[in-house]
């Protein structure tokens, strides 16, 4: 799958907006900004690449990306599965937010051949950022280094290394946090049990009460009720010495019931006594990004009257997503907070949704992921090391022609959430919705590897690790930082709870309606309040 | 004293209106001018205050096994919702708050009933004198730079006359002479003839005001035409002029057959017609009744939400309004037309469009002194109907429409579209917005004896002007100069929160960005002052200024709050499952609408900000908004708990 994205120059410097102080702008005379592009790919069954995609932001100073990337298709075209191609060449107009937006599309449905690969691997160590200041190791942190690090865990959770090869489960990174007494073999008869290979582990351990959030897939229960006594012995051991846990599943008890008849299901009572289930429906997949679409339209047409858009506007229904999805993870936070017991989450993948809600949590509970690093590493754990498929998520966001089933956009939905939260709490937390902007255009459009890729497993085959450049580094950086705090953090020991009237809950027009001049005002104020802060920080200081 | 049947009612609950299975026990007062809910708990004191001018209606409902619901809606947008134990006594509140909340008017003692005359603060005679002067229209309109040669001061309406509810002091072009200025009023509704309301000095266009002609299908009136021709000769730039009817089409053909209408095209000289369709004060009324209806849903879904918005059609008729005011500020500063704008009979959509231009026009009057003047000159004294728009007192409930809300919301819309570029904050709109409701000040009353016996908002206002400045505001910012020119794409229109769920203090953000930049503004300026002091003196001074100004990391105003003491509190999060763990015990409640009253009180006198006070705000008790928190206990919210 190829797509390209051709924009005027004004739209690219927009897009990477954020990063654009003056130093960047020079590290970016060797052709960075024609760099600004991204593709990825995922390992099929015949051979590793099944789909390559990129966006690509033609400027002037691209040529040089634009003769490899007719290098690429050439090759392309030239091995013998191009017969089954499709190749489509659409030049369209998008109108987004009242900015012309030219944009060519090339979209084929084909599967790559190695060679096609091996051609867009060069392509892409030309894509690498220029910038070679970052650190050796990729990424912030690591499975094994997190665990090294909560010392209160190490009585009765362990690290498993079950997963080295993925074969276990091939979502998960390599090492997890389970039970202490879980032993491999038993995880490996759990994972069985679990949609996926996502059996339980652990995701949040929350120090004021020693309460865990754990999050995994669906049991495969099945219709004839099956049992699996390593699945049941394990969560029981995760709450070990309390009398109950909650079990908080994000679709209704009736999609739970449909999902048994079709080999899913959920925990009954019976075998699991000492555990509660809730249920909340939480949209996913395809509704979500219909969502999206119709929302995105409803954005883009500045002449509609006030009636349409507020009906277009609730017809989306995109903010009854962001309130599910904060309200669920409200009760999340509730039950380990003030309840204090342990919970488990999924949906049925336990890849969209459970990572939405156990990251929402997260935020709302604990001071440390609050910070800019802390989110950061947040997300790295929770999204990119647990295996949310960017790649199929991401890959084309509202405009796409093609309606592609794993389209997604929990990752954009996550985003909107915390800048909910931001808005209710604009002291409480230490990053800036600059930052989120960036966070949501390098999802779909990026130069660094870190969103590449449906998982781990995937990243590690293409050696992403060794050729790529880590975001969440990148924006670790100390001039990237001054642009992504917020100026005004006052860090507090306290949950942050949200509320979720729909009062409360806003458009998130910095985002949505990004291209409009009001949005210009609203950064106006957010300089403004940032030059406050240093000219009163130089003047207490001095 | 009189209407007071019973004075004190004890074990009444107050319901919280946003999670009705939380309440607070406690014991009702009846006052003259207030009542008091005064919660019982040893410790914190905390009282709920309601003006009774401010109530709106009052209702009954049957009683049940629980006790009998008296449901109290106010002009300001708060909602009380008592339950009284024994419906005798519930009967009792009723009548007394009903008769109470509806001051009569009486020919012999007019207008005595109202709070305004009872308000009494801690300020002598002369000072309550002063008070009315401290705005004064001829200032404002000399700093337009009249009058000139082209406009002049016409002592026509000096005696009400002419007009009975136009000011005194009006400005006519400078050829209009009395007999023209007479003939043109004869030929307007209630004698509102085309007068002067914005003057821009730079290009010499204005926007002129006045009610519809009695055209009918036919007439004509020769003073009237010279009347325009002469506003439109003392623009010497432009050729023509608009003359701007804002309501739609069908209601000024429809005023045709009451002989009344519109300017025939034909029977004037240049001119240019234009409707803009701003729908009567009864769609408006009907409206935002809709709107608050949506507000008030309990435990609405975005979807009922967003759909009750919609079809009560509120933020449709803001835009119009915003809309308008574009159109006419457009035409004097980019085209230098001059305008005359005109409705039914000139004091409601004309005002509101004519305020919302000068708004758009002119950055004097994003200041905090220039909205109040602003206030005073198109709104008090071109003879906005306060008493009946606000329902002062009992009268046509016809009459009664949220025109000067509607103004106050395109400001704020406004300032969200351009924060930096007013300088008041939203704090200061919503304290005019209750005061024009709650009678406690004389400006919106429309009596000649207030001035000698009541107090001044103005004034109040400006003494307070602290708590009302935005702290983003930079009179040289680029967003602040010259004309405005927002967007009126629908999605720029927002549903204001912060006035009409107002009282619903979880919906709002726990943390305010203003306060914390109020405070960091505040410190910086002490901060250079002190920096300027200490250039001054010798230099072995130095180390002893230098301890002065060390601060800790958090600025001073926002140590005093503990920021997150509300934060710390779950909201509905349609939990309703833990139904066997009872949570912490519950401690003094702290997350309610209410402010603990008790160090407000004593000060209520000088202070005088009355109705902010008793209801209790956070966002408008302007003194330490964040201290309130402080009292606000964490672990209080069991509602997340009930049972599904």
């Amino acid at each position: 799958m190829w797509r390209m994205l051709c924009s005027d120059s004004r739209y690219n410097r927009r897009a990477e907006a954020p990063c654009a102080s003056p130093a960047t702008t020079c590290s970016s005379r060797t052709g960075r900004r024609a760099a600004l592009g991204r593709f990825c790919c995922s390992s099929g069954t015949s051979m590793p690449l099944r789909k390559v995609w990129k966006t690509f932001w033609a400027t002037p100073a691209s040529s040089l990306m634009q003769a490899t990337v007719k290098k690429v298709w050439k090759t392309f075209w030239a091995t013998p599965a191009s017969s089954l191609m499709q190749a489509t060449v659409k030049k369209e107009y998008l109108n987004l937010q009242g900015r012309l937006l030219s944009s060519v599309k090339i979209c084929t449905c084909s599967s790559l051949t190695s060679q096609a690969w091996s051609s867009v691997s060069t392509l892409h160590a030309l894509s690498r950022p220029s910038d070679a200041n970052l650190p050796d190791q990729w990424g912030l942190s690591s499975p094994e280094k997190h665990y090294s690090q909560m010392k209160e865990l190490h009585d009765r959770w362990r690290l498993s290394t079950v997963n080295r090869e993925y074969l276990v489960c091939p979502s998960y990174p390599p090492a997890v946090i389970v039970p202490k007494n879980i032993d491999d073999d038993m995880l490996e008869k759990v994972a069985k049990f679990r949609q996926g290979g996502r059996f339980p582990v652990l995701c949040y351990y929350h120090k004021k009460n020693g309460t865990v959030i754990m999050r995994s897939s669906q049991p495969l229960t099945g219709a004839n009720r099956k049992r699996c006594r390593e699945d049941e012995q394990l969560l029981q051991a995760a709450i070990e010495g309390s009398d109950k846990g909650y079990i908080i599943d994000t679709r209704s008890s009736q999609q739970a019931l449909q999902a048994s008849m079709t080999g899913g299901g959920f925990e009954s009572k019976s075998c699991y006594s000492s555990w509660k289930r809730l249920h909340r429906q939480m949209e996913r997949g395809k509704a979500l990004q219909e969502s999206l679409i119709k929302l995105v339209e409803a954005c883009g047409d500045e002449y509609h009257n006030m009636d349409r858009w507020l009906s277009k506007l609730e017809n989306s229904k995109w903010l009854s997503h962001v309130q599910t999805a904060l309200s669920t993870a409200g009760l999340l936070a509730e039950c380990v907070e003030r309840d204090g017991h342990s919970v488990l989450v999924y949906g049925s993948e336990g890849k969209d949704s459970t990572l939405l809600i156990s990251t929402l949590a997260q935020l709302i509970m604990d001071p440390y992921c609050r910070t800019l690093e802390g989110f950061l590493a947040l997300l790295e754990r929770e999204w990119v090391q647990a295996g949310h498929p960017f790649q199929q998520r991401c890959a084309h966001s509202a405009y796409s022609h093609a309606r592609l089933q794993q389209e997604s956009p929990v990752f954009l939905l996550l985003l909107d959430c915390v800048w909910q939260l931001w808005r209710q709490f604009p002291l409480a937390l230490g990053f800036s919705e600059a930052l989120l902007l960036r966070l949501a255009t390098e999802a779909y459009a990026s130069n660094y590897g870190t969103f590449l890729c449906n998982s781990d497993q995937e990243r590690c085959v293409l050696g992403l690790k060794e050729n790529t450049h880590c975001l969440f580094q990148a924006l670790l950086r100390p001039r990237e930082r001054d642009c992504y705090s917020n100026p005004l953090y006052e860090p507090t020991e306290l949950a942050i709870w949200p509320s979720v009237h729909p009062q409360s809950l806003q458009l998130w027009r910095g985002f949505f309606l990004r291209r409009t001049p009001q949005a210009r005002h609203l950064e106006e104020v957010q300089e403004e309040i940032r030059n406050m802060v240093i000219k009163w920080g130089k003047l207490a200081l001095s | 004293m009189e209407h007071i049947r019973l004075p004190k009612v004890e074990n009444v609950r107050l319901l919280d209106r946003v999670s009705p299975r939380r309440s607070r026990v406690g014991t009702l007062y009846l006052t003259a001018t207030h009542t008091i809910f005064v919660e019982n708990k040893t410790g914190v004191r905390n009282e709920t205050w309601v003006l009774h001018s401010l109530v709106c209606s009052v209702e009954k409902q049957a009683a049940a096994a629980s006790g009998c619901s008296l449901l109290i809606h106010c002009k300001n947008f708060q909602v009380l919702h008592f339950v009284v134990p024994r419906e005798q006594e519930c009967h009792d509140v009723h009548l007394s708050l009903q008769r109470l909340s509806q001051p009569v008017l009486c020919l012999a003692e007019r207008h005595t009933e109202l709070y305004c005359f009872s308000y009494k603060p801690n300020v002598d005679e002369k000072e309550r004198c002063q008070e009315w002067d401290f705005l004064d229209l001829k200032a404002d309109y000399s700093r337009m730079g009249l009058p000139n040669s082209l406009w002049k001061l016409s002592p026509v309406n000096q005696h009400y006359k002419v007009s009975d509810s136009y000011p005194a002091d009006l400005f006519v072009p400078a050829s209009a002479t009395p007999p023209v200025i007479v003939g043109s009023s004869k030929f307007r509704s209630r004698g509102r003839f085309p007068t002067l309301s914005y003057y821009s000095k730079e290009n010499h266009a204005a926007i002129c005001r006045s009610s519809q002609p009695l055209s009918g299908f036919s007439a004509r009136c020769l003073e009237d035409e010279q009347m325009l021709e002469a506003i439109l000769r003392s623009n010497p730039c432009s050729d023509f002029m608009y003359v701007v009817d804002t309501r739609p089409k069908l209601n000024a053909i429809a005023n045709r057959a009451a002989g009344k209408g519109y300017e025939n095209e034909d029977n004037y000289s240049n001119i240019k017609f234009q409707f803009i369709g701003i729908e009567n004060i009864h769609v408006m009324r009907n409206s935002q009744q809709k709107m608050l209806g949506a507000c008030e849903l309990r435990s609405p879904s975005m979807s009922d939400f967003l759909e009750g918005l919609e079809s009560s059609g509120w933020l449709k008729h803001i835009k119009a309004v915003l809309d308008a005011g574009i159109f006419i500020a457009k035409a004097v500063a980019e085209e230098g037309v001059s305008v005359l704008v005109h409705c039914s009979d000139g004091w409601d959509r004309t005002a509101q469009v004519c305020s919302v231009a000068c708004v758009l026009l002119d950055p004097y009057y994003r200041t905090l002194r220039g909205l109040m003047v602003l206030i005073e000159k198109d709104w008090v004294s071109f003879g906005h109907k306060f008493s009946h728009r606000c329902n002062h007192l009992v009268g046509d409930p016809k009459e009664v429409s949220p025109i000067i809300d509607q103004f106050l919301e395109c400001v704020w819309q406004l300032m969200e579209q351009f924060p930096c570029a007013f300088e008041f904050n939203a704090r200061f709109l919503i304290t005019i917005h209750s005061h024009i409701y709650s009678c406690q000040y004389g400006n919106f009353i429309d009596l000649k004896l207030l001035r000698e016996r009541t107090h001044s908002l103005w004034s109040y206002l400006w003494k307070n002007q602290a708590d009302y400045i935005n702290p983003l505001y930079r009179p040289d910012h680029s967003q602040t100069q010259g004309l405005l020119r927002p967007s009126t794409a629908p999605y720029c229109f927002k549903f204001w929160r912060g006035l009409y769920n107002r009282f619903d203090q979880g919906m709002h953000p726990r943390q305010s960005v203003e306060d914390y930049l109020r405070a960091i503004r505040e410190e910086t300026q002490q901060l250079e002052e002190q920096l300027k002091i200490a250039h001054l003196e010798q230099e072995q001074e130095w180390s002893v200024t230098q301890k002065a100004v060390t601060f800790d990391k958090s600025p001073t105003a926002w140590a005093l709050g503990n920021d997150l003491g509300l934060a710390n509190t779950p909201q509905d999060y349609t939990g309703g499952f833990i139904t066997s763990s009872p949570c912490q015990p519950k401690a003094p409640d702290g997350r309610r609408i209410l402010l603990t009253q008790d160090s407000n009180q004593t000060s209520e006198s000088n202070l005088s900000s009355g109705s902010d006070q008793e209801s209790g705000i956070a966002d408008v008790s302007c003194r330490s908004p964040l201290s309130t928190d402080s009292t606000r206990d964490p672990d209080s919210d069991e509602a997340a708990y009930s049972a599904a």
